[in-house]
């Protein structure tokens, strides 16, 4: 983790619901989202998704979307701090995948050779 | 029909594990205040039910945003009792967690190692206070009695909840 904090690796969550917020939704489309993209397997509690909006909103990753018709249930929108936040983490998850798949790739063929 | 239960928890997943036992015979708890449950029949497992500490009570802005978040996410309050409430979601809409991250999971078991060391540590204080002093004057003890096995009880069920904080953050260690 850095000093700053800011390029230490994003919670699941945060990296889920952040994706899901290239559309604006409100909470419960964030729960649906995440859970179908991620084939049921990633299912978001209530609780900790408010907590994770909470803190995404304190750092500006996202906005609430303000209409007038509906404002009943609250609609969030990713910003443009956040479009990089998440650019960032994929970049570091490619790293990952892309040593893993060296590594592991290597040695499993090693191994058939062997 | 309605159907009224007497039961004392100290251990709320134990509670939550009873109420959605409870559920499965086809008993939905509709209502709660401190040890009296309220049930309403209806279809079995049709609802999973979770207990939930929070950090201020229920009437506080905060709490009303976070019932209403929960509420608008199709999450039912079915009642609140101090800082508890009683949450229940249809069973046919998924599985059904408050928190899904350690993080937030070993917050809220510190909000309730709080709360019940706070009334273990008083308990314990007054009930061997009086002790003393009962014992010195030649008076009844009883009611320190009482005080001292209260507060050994809360201190059980805090060592509980602790130990329930440690294994959570061992898992943290590795995981998210």
């Amino acid at each position: 983790m850095t000093e700053s904090g800011e390029r230490g690796a994003l919670t699941e969550a945060a990296y889920y619901i952040l994706l899901a917020l290239h559309t604006p939704m409100h909470g419960y489309g964030i729960m649906q989202f995440v859970r179908q993209i991620s084939h049921d397997r990633v299912n978001l509690g209530a609780g900790t998704l408010y907590g994770a909006i909470s803190t995404l909103l304190d750092k500006g990753w996202i906005r609430p979307l303000s209409r007038e018709r509906d404002s009943r249930k609250k609609e969030y929108v990713i910003t443009q701090t956040g479009r990089q936040a998440v650019i960032a983490e994929l970049n570091r998850l490619q790293e990952l995948i892309d040593n893993g798949k060296k590594i592991i790739g290597g040695a499993h063929s090693e191994n058939e050779s062997i | 029909m309605k159907t009224k239960v007497y039961k004392l928890f100290f251990d709320y997943e134990k509670e939550e594990r009873w109420l959605n036992k409870m559920s499965a015979l086809g008993l939905h708890c509709i209502d709660f205040t401190f040890g009296r449950y309220l049930f309403e029949e209806g279809a079995p497992g049709e609802y999973t039910y979770r207990i939930e500490l929070l950090d201020k009570m229920p009437s506080h802005p905060e709490s009303r945003a976070y019932i209403k978040f929960l509420e608008d996410a199709g999450i039912e309050c079915v009642a609140t009792h101090l800082r508890w409430v009683y949450f229940r979601q249809k069973t046919a809409d998924g599985p059904f967690e408050i928190y899904s991250d350690y993080n937030m999971k070993i917050a809220h078991y510190k909000r309730i190692c709080w709360l019940i060391g706070v009334f273990a540590a008083v308990n314990l204080l007054i009930g061997s206070a009086n002790m003393i002093r009962f014992v010195n004057k030649g008076l009844p003890v009883a009611v320190s009695v009482l005080n001292l096995a209260v507060g050994l009880i809360f201190t059980y069920f805090f060592a509980l909840y602790l130990l329930r904080i440690r294994k959570l953050k061992k898992e943290k260690r590795l995981h998210q």
